[in-house]
C-alpha cells in the first residue's frame, strides 16, 4: 500500500492508504478526506478536486495535461503547483506523497 | 404571448433519462414536449463529458456518453417528441385534476396533463467564480451573463475567463466600452483560435488590455465594484479598475426553480418519490433519474430507465383514465411493432 498525505489549508494533515492505480481523487474521497469535493465523480468536468502538490513530489507526479489545465481555470487560487486529483493515478512510487487541499474548491 | 402549447406530457430535462421516458410514454401513446435549459440534447453526458466512457448500460459493454444520447435518439425517433432548448422551466402550476401549466423564462405555456421532472442534477447556469466576498456585488456590478450590452456603454469593464463567453463577449464589447480589460489565468485559451487571434488583435492596437492573473478580492462600496484585486503568477498583487466585471467561469448544475415548487426535498435537492410509480407527492407529477430520491437510490442511467418504465405505467391512468392498460412486449405485441414502425415478426 501507498501512503497519501493531505494537508488542509488550516494545515491539519490526514495521512490514508491508497490503492495503485486509484486516483488521488479517490483515495480522498473513500477516506472521508474533508476539502476535496469532486462534484463531477472524476470526469475532469469541475475543477472541485483542486490540490497541490508539494515542492518535492511535483516532477515525479507530473505536470497537468492540457484538458485539465483547461479545468483549473475554473478552480481557486491556481499556483504552479496545482494539479486536478482526479487526473493523477497513484503508483508504486508515490508512497509518501503529500498534497495540500486548498481554501475553497470552485 | 403565443397561444400555449398543448401536450400529454411536459418532460422537463433532455437529458439519457428524459429521452427514454419519451420512449416509454410513446409506447402506451402518450405525447411529449421537452424542455432543456442547454443549447444541446443529452444532458450532462452531452454537456459535461461527451467523450467519456460509460461501460454500465445493460446490455452495452461500452459506449461514450454522446454515443449513448445518439442511440436514445434513434431509439425514440418513432416517437417524434418536440424540443424546447435554451429554456428553463420557471413554474408549474397545478390547473387541474390533474392538469398543469408550465411556463418557460422565454415566455413559453404548457398545459400539460403530467409532468416528468427528469432534470438530472438541475439546471446548468453560469458558475459563480470563487471570489470570496463577491456576493453583494452579483447583479448589480458584477454578471454572470450579458443580457443587454448597451447596459455597458462608456463602462470600464473586466472580463474575466479564457473559454469562448469570455472572448465572444470581449470581442462583442470592445467598441463600447470606455475601457476593457481581459483578465486569464495563463497565455492559453480554450477559446476559437479565430476568436483568440482577434483579440490578441485588438491587444496589439493597443484597443484592450489583456492581463495575466487570478482575482483574489473585489473592492468597491454597497455593491458597486471599485476595482478588483488580481495576484499575477509571479505573486505580486495590484488593482483593476472597474465598473463592472463579467467573470465566465463555465457551468454548473444548481438545483434551481424546482426548489420553489414546493416539494417538500431530500437534503434539500432532491424529489422523493414512490417507488411504485415514480411519483412525487403531487399527483400527476413524476420525477425520476438522478433528481429523484427514494431508499436505496442509486444514481445510475439504468435505475433512470426502470425509473422511467414504472412512471409511464401510472401516467397512461391520468392521461386516458377510461383505457384499460394492458402489459406487452416489444418483442410479440403487434400494436406496439406497429407504434414502433417495424415490421412484425412475423414469417
Amino acid at each position: 500500500m501507498v501512503k497519501i498525505t493531505f494537508i488542509d489549508a488550516e494545515g491539519a494533515a490526514r495521512t490514508v492508504e491508497g490503492e495503485v492505480g486509484a486516483t488521488v481523487m479517490e483515495t480522498a474521497i473513500k477516506h472521508g478526506v474533508p476539502g476535496i469535493e469532486a462534484e463531477c465523480g472524476g470526469a475532469c468536468a469541475c475543477s472541485t478536486c483542486h490540490v497541490y502538490i508539494e515542492e518535492a513530489w511535483r516532477e515525479k507526479v507530473g505536470e497537468p495535461s492540457p484538458m485539465e489545465e483547461d479545468m483549473l481555470d475554473f478552480a481557486f487560487e491556481v499556483r504552479p503547483n496545482s494539479r486536478l486529483s482526479c487526473q493523477i493515478k497513484v503508483r508504486e512510487d508515490f508512497n509518501g506523497l503529500t498534497v495540500r487541499t486548498p481554501e475553497r474548491q470552485a | 404571448m403565443s397561444e400555449p402549447i398543448k401536450t400529454d406530457v411536459v418532460i422537463i430535462g433532455a437529458g439519457p433519462i428524459g429521452l427514454f421516458a419519451v420512449f416509454e410514454l410513446g409506447l402506451l401513446d402518450m405525447k411529449a414536449h421537452l424542455i432543456d435549459i442547454l443549447d444541446k440534447i443529452g444532458g450532462q453526458c452531452a454537456e459535461l463529458y461527451p467523450e467519456k466512457p460509460i461501460y454500465d448500460i445493460p446490455g452495452i459493454p461500452y459506449t461514450s456518453a454522446q454515443g449513448l444520447v445518439d442511440s436514445l435518439l434513434q431509439q425514440i425517433k418513432p416517437f417524434s417528441a418536440q424540443y424546447h432548448l435554451n429554456e428553463m422551466v420557471d413554474t408549474v402550476e397545478k390547473i387541474g385534476d390533474p392538469l398543469f401549466r408550465v411556463k418557460t423564462d422565454q415566455g413559453k405555456e404548457f398545459i400539460s396533463k403530467i409532468v416528468v421532472i427528469a432534470a438530472g442534477g438541475g439546471s446548468f447556469q453560469p458558475k459563480r467564480p470563487p471570489i470570496p466576498g463577491i456576493e453583494p456585488y452579483e447583479g448589480k456590478s458584477v454578471f454572470y451573463a450579458v443580457r443587454k450590452m448597451e447596459a455597458f456603454r462608456h463602462k470600464r469593464i473586466l472580463v474575466v475567463g479564457g473559454g469562448d463567453s469570455a472572448l465572444d463577449w470581449t470581442l462583442n464589447l470592445a467598441p463600447l466600452a470606455k475601457h476593457l480589460t481581459l483578465l486569464h489565468r495563463r497565455s492559453e485559451f480554450r477559446a476559437a483560435p479565430d476568436s483568440v487571434n482577434k483579440m490578441m488583435a485588438l491587444v496589439g492596437e493597443g484597443k484592450i488590455d489583456l492581463v495575466l492573473g487570478q482575482v483574489t478580492s473585489l473592492a468597491g462600496t454597497d455593491g458597486q465594484i471599485g476595482h478588483a484585486v488580481v495576484k499575477t503568477n509571479d505573486g505580486s498583487s495590484f488593482d483593476i479598475a472597474c465598473d463592472v466585471m463579467l467573470p465566465f467561469f463555465g457551468l454548473t448544475m444548481k438545483l434551481g426553480p424546482v426548489a420553489n415548487w414546493g416539494f417538500d426535498l431530500k437534503n434539500n435537492e432532491l424529489i422523493p418519490v414512490d417507488t411504485a410509480s415514480f411519483e412525487t407527492s403531487v399527483p400527476g407529477i413524476f420525477a425520476i433519474g438522478d433528481i429523484n430520491w427514494y431508499p436505496g437510490k442509486l444514481k445510475l442511467i439504468l435505475s433512470g430507465f426502470h425509473e422511467a418504465a414504472l412512471m409511464a405505467q401510472r401516467a397512461h391512468h391520468y392521461v386516458y383514465p377510461d383505457k384499460r392498460l394492458v402489459f406487452q412486449y416489444t418483442t410479440s405485441s403487434t400494436s406496439l411493432q406497429k407504434k414502433l414502425g417495424v415490421a412484425p415478426a412475423r414469417g
